[in-house]
Order: structure tokens, then C-alpha cells, then sequence
């Protein structure tokens, strides 16, 4: 299009006939956001509504003033849930029940992501399709039979898990290890081979070639992995909600679902309160590390 | 299957040499063998075997003493509330994932339509619904339909619309449910989307344009085909997800009123852990099988496709 004007060189600007085509432009451009403005108002208001209620005394909650504003904004119930000893205990059961999830998950499917990769045996590619068909078995069909289990197996052997915060760690890897063994095996498959045959060639061990070599290397898929084990660690809410019952071993999300909201009387203010506070280190996480978050995110099904 | 398979192989290699085990564990196989097992134990005794013993714990009584073959399955299909959580999973699913994927794609596009250095910290606004855990946003939900101080109660009344019973009523209880489960899933489709948009070559709504193809071809002719592959695999995905949903249902309305929003996982755990009938429960949980099977089937196929290509 530009073809016609080459010729004039004391013009550089755009020829007549582009004009109405800019300004279809910028009217597209005013209606993407227009809508987007309206997505993003659908998106962020009740985590706002969250925010805005818990600067409320609950007797401004049972006032009837405009609900979407904060009269006498306080901060009585942050400091209240701070200072609970019952609240921290949750919090303190969840950060554990996660960094260990972490921790654990990192600890097998880094090295089974390596093998699968690069270490091609009899059965590998099977077992690394098995892995993904595993992580689309969700949650909700396997927890009668696991909780039978782990009842079977107290009965069995004396030892009770059940209604322990550490139960979770055994049942937790089944959520984050098959997916985070996914999204490495993709990021290992695509770091070239001759780094690796380079490290052999000068007497690495596999071990080393793991720990030296492909570690580094595949460093942004590594804190994508371990931010989608920690996400999903610390938002999972049926598991605990079927294996933990007593106050003291309750994590976060069901700890706020089944001591919060008290019968009828809900206490609001302090609800949604719990509820931003456990919302708040994936936001965190989120709000820092975004483009991880999101490689995570669409890892899944655009590699491999 | 193909796990113990790889057992009964390796078993015999080692067990042949055992003279020299040194060099066995620094044959290739066996050490890779040794790193991928803690994955295959953890996969073989708490996915495959669960989901086996499912099938085993169906066909027992309540107390789990004694065989009743397919009685659980025959008590269910009696029941009238069973038939109601198959209507309603089965509308939730659909209606959420049509909806989901809809809003994804227009959001996707309006998203890649804004200048590049705007698109950030839009995409960062609209994904925060998938960040917050779903229990914690679903309170906030619960709080803004609630049945006395509804925050949306009070915006419409404002406009002279009467306060709707979001949780109270059937009908509206479920679109409650829908809602939230859209409003949760909806920015993952819009990840998904916007990251396929991205690789479609730009020459292509050049060559599309030069052809004098007005916005509806592009996205018919260009877009939609490009980012087919996507759309299929994050809608399976998601049909899976969503139709399994637990936590939304739980925290907004329990399964009421009168059962009426239950899904299978709501009902499950119902029947389960609150019943303590945790045979009927697994029966009950089963039912969601098919529609895993189906979706993986073609999960699987479009994998191995890939593999193919690379």
C-alpha cells in the first residue's frame, strides 16, 4: 500500500487513503478496551468485594449503607486473625503441607522427567504418555478409595494418618507430580543434545549431567513446575476436607470454610478476611513471577 | 500396564548380573529405571490402585462385609436424586465449558488487539480469578449472593429490579453455580488463546487481507484453523475439570436447594464422608468414568499426533 508514495520523499507520512483506515483502528482499539474494561470489572470484583469487606466492623456489615463502600475502614480484623492462635495454625499447617509438596515433587519428577527425556528404555514413552493420562484423573474420583485405604492401612499396620496434616504429603505428590513431570520432560526434550554428550564425553556421570547441565539450563521450567506444585498444594481443598477433621491439623482453605463460618451467624467481615489472607501468597507468587506462572500455565498443552 | 511391564524387564537384566551389580547400575537402562521409580510407585499405588479398588468398593455393601455385585448401581438408578445430578453435572459441564471457551476467545482477542506494551498488565488483571484457590474466591461469591445483604441485591435494587434469590432457588442456584465456575475458568481459556494467537504468522491475515477478507473470514478462515489443535485440547481439558468440579458446588450451595445443584464429586462426598456409605459414594464417583474416558481418548490421540510430528 505504501508502493504508491514512494517517490515523494519530502512526505514521509501515510497517504490520504490510509487515514480511514487508522481510524477503524482506533476504533477497534476503543472498543477492545471498552470490553476489556468490562472483563476486567467481571474479573477483579470480588476479590475487591473481599478487600472492601474486610475493612468493615461487622456492624457496618449489618448496617444497611451502601454495601460497596468502607465508612469507618479498620483493620480490627486482620489484627484479630493475626493474632489467633487457631488461624496462624492453619496457616502454619498449610505453608508446611506445601513447601514439602514442593519439595518432595521436585525431588521425583526431576529426575524422572531426566530419565523419560534423554534416557530412552523399554517402555519409556508409554510411561511418559501414562504420566499425562494420570494427571487428567481428577481428584474427586479417587478420594473415597484413597480415604478407605489409608483407614485400611492404620487399621493394618497401627500407624493413624488419618486426621494428620502430614497425610496430605503422601496424597498431595498424586496432584503435582504427574503434571510437573510433564512440563519438565518437555523443557529437558528440547535443551540440545550435544550439551549433554559434551558433559559425557568429559567424564560427567548422569548425575552430573542432571545436576550440572540440565538443571541450569532448564532453570525457567524448574520455578514454573514449582510454582504450580505450590499453587495447587495450597488452593487443594477436598483432600483436606476429607482426611483432616480436628481444628489443630486443618490447612488453610478448610480451616476458614469450617471454623469461619460458624452455623448462621457469619462473621464476615473476618471471612473474607481469612479468605484474602489465604489468597494472598498465589497472588503473591503470581504478582512477581507472572511470565513463569503462565509458562506453567500453558506448558501443559503446548509442549510436548 | 506398561509399568509393570518395565518391571518384569528390568528385574531380569539385574537379576542375570548380579556378579557384577556395579556395572549393571551403570548401564543406561537400570539407572534410568532406578530414577523413574519413585514416580512409577507413586502413580501404581495411589492413582492405578484407587481407582481399581473403586471399582472393588462398588460392589460392596454399606458396612463393606459382604458382595452385593451391582447393587449399589441398581439402588442408584431408583433413586430420583441420582437422575437430577446427572442432568445437572451434564448441564453444569456443558454450559460452563461452552461459556468458558466463548468468553476465552473474545477476551483472547481483544487482548492481542491492544498495543503490546498494554497487553501485560491487562492479561495480569484478567487472569487473577485463576490465581486466587477456588474455595477462598467461591466465599467472596457466597458473600455477594448472600440471601439477606447481597451486594448485587443492592445494585439492582438501585435500578428498581426486585432481590433475586441467587443460592435459594433452583434455577437461579444454578446459574449461580455456572457463573462462578465460568468466572473461574474463563481467564485460563483466555491464556491458552492468547498464547496460540500469538503463533499464528502474521503474514497469514496479510495474505487474508490482500485477498480481501473482511474480520469474520480472518477469524473463520485463518485464526480458527490455526488454533484448532488449542481449542480442542483446553476444552477436553477443561470438559474434564469442570464436569469433576468439587469445591465451587460445596462452598456455594452444598448441593441445595433440595439437591438440586449437586454434581457427582458434591454428592460423592455426601453419600461418603458425610453418610458414611462410602461404597454407594465410589459407585456414585464412577459415574464420571465416561466422560473422562471419552475426553482422554482424544487427548491421547492428538499427543501422539504431535509425537508423530516432531
Amino acid at each position: 500500500m505504501t508502493s504508491t508514495v514512494v517517490i515523494d520523499k519530502a512526505a514521509p507520512t501515510r497517504p490520504v487513503k490510509l487515514r480511514s483506515m487508522s481510524r477503524d483502528r482506533t476504533w477497534a482499539l476503543r472498543w477492545s478496551y471498552f470490553f476489556l474494561t468490562l472483563f476486567a470489572v467481571f474479573a477483579l470484583v470480588p476479590p475487591l468485594y473481599m478487600v472492601i469487606t474486610s475493612l468493615k466492623t461487622s456492624a457496618e456489615i449489618s448496617a444497611a449503607t451502601n454495601p460497596w463502600w468502607v465508612y469507618h475502614p479498620t483493620l480490627s480484623n486482620y489484627v484479630e486473625l493475626l493474632t489467633s492462635n487457631q488461624f496462624l495454625t492453619f496457616f502454619r499447617n498449610s505453608a508446611l503441607v506445601s513447601i514439602f509438596v514442593v519439595t518432595i515433587t521436585m525431588l521425583i519428577s526431576v529426575p524422572a522427567a531426566f530419565a523419560l527425556a534423554r534416557m530412552r528404555f523399554w517402555g519409556s514413552a508409554t510411561l511418559a504418555t501414562g504420566v499425562f493420562l494420570t494427571y487428567l484423573i481428577p481428584e474427586t474420583l479417587l478420594f473415597l478409595p484413597l480415604f478407605k485405604m489409608f483407614v485400611a492401612f492404620g487399621d493394618l499396620t497401627g500407624i493413624q494418618l488419618i486426621n494428620k496434616w502430614y497425610v496430605l504429603l503422601v496424597i498431595y505428590p498424586t496432584l503435582t507430580v504427574p503434571f510437573c513431570t510433564w512440563i519438565m520432560i518437555g523443557y529437558f526434550a528440547s535443551i540440545p543434545k550435544e550439551l549433554d554428550e559434551a558433559a559425557i564425553i568429559d567424564g560427567a556421570s548422569w548425575f552430573q549431567t542432571l545436576t550440572r547441565i540440565f538443571i541450569p539450563v532448564a532453570l525457567p521450567g524448574l520455578i514454573a513446575a514449582t510454582i504450580f506444585a505450590f499453587t495447587v498444594s495450597w488452593a487443594q481443598f477436598l483432600y483436606p476436607l476429607v482426611f483432616t477433621t480436628s481444628t489443630d491439623q486443618l490447612v488453610l482453605p478448610v480451616g476458614i470454610v469450617t471454623t469461619l463460618i460458624k452455623g448462621d451467624v457469619f462473621a464476615w467481615g473476618q471471612i473474607m478476611t481469612g479468605a484474602l489472607l489465604g489468597a494472598a501468597p498465589p497472588l503473591i507468587i503470581y504478582a512477581f513471577l507472572m511470565d513463569y506462572y503462565i509458562a506453567g500455565l500453558t506448558a501443559g498443552a503446548t509442549k510436548g | 500396564m506398561a509399568d509393570v511391564a518395565i518391571e518384569r524387564n528390568a528385574a531380569p537384566r539385574t537379576g542375570r548380573k548380579r556378579a557384577s551389580l556395579r556395572t549393571a547400575l551403570k548401564r543406561k537402562s537400570t539407572a534410568a529405571f532406578l530414577m523413574t521409580l519413585p514416580l512409577i510407585l507413586l502413580i501404581l499405588l495411589l492413582v492405578i490402585y484407587p481407582a481399581f479398588y473403586s471399582l472393588h468398593l462398588a460392589t460392596l455393601n454399606k458396612s463393606m462385609q459382604r458382595f452385593i455385585g451391582l447393587g449399589n448401581f441398581q439402588f442408584l438408578f431408583k433413586r430420583e436424586t441420582f437422575w437430577l445430578v446427572v442432568e445437572q453435572s451434564c448441564i453444569f459441564a456443558i454450559t460452563a465449558v461452552v461459556f468458558k471457551a466463548l468468553i476465552g476467545f473474545i477476551v483472547a482477542h481483544f487482548v492481542h488487539n491492544i498495543p503490546a506494551k498494554g497487553q501485560r498488565k491487562w492479561r495480569g488483571m484478567l487472569l487473577v480469578p485463576w490465581v486466587i484457590p477456588p474455595a477462598m474466591s467461591t466465599l467472596a461469591w457466597l458473600w455477594l449472593f448472600d440471601p439477606s445483604y447481597s451486594a448485587f441485591n443492592y445494585l439492582l435494587a438501585g435500578i428498581g429490579i426486585d432481590r433475586i434469590p441467587w443460592t435459594g432457588e433452583t434455577g437461579w442456584a444454578r446459574f449461580s453455580v455456572i457463573l462462578v465456575n465460568i468466572w473461574f475458568g474463563a481467564p485460563f481459556f483466555m491464556i491458552m488463546y492468547l498464547a496460540s494467537l500469538k503463533s499464528v504468522p502474521d503474514q497469514l491475515y496479510e495474505a487474508a487481507a490482500i485477498d480481501g477478507a473482511n474480520w469474520w473470514q480472518r477469524i473463520w478462515y485463518v485464526t480458527l484453523p490455526m488454533m484448532r489443535n488449542i481449542i480442542a485440547i483446553t476444552t477436553l481439558f477443561s470438559l474434564i475439570v469442570t464436569f469433576a468440579n468439587f469445591d465451587i458446588v460445596r462452598i456455594l450451595t452444598a448441593g441445595g436447594p433440595l439437591d438440586r445443584t449437586h454434581m457427582f464429586a458434591t454428592w460423592a462426598f455426601r453419600i461418603g464422608i458425610e453418610g458414611g456409605d462410602i461404597p454407594l459414594g465410589a459407585s456414585v464417583s464412577l459415574f464420571m468414568v465416561p466422560i473422562l474416558a471419552i475426553a482422554a481418548v482424544f487427548i491421547l490421540r492428538d499427543i501422539n499426533k504431535r509425537g508423530n510430528e516432531s
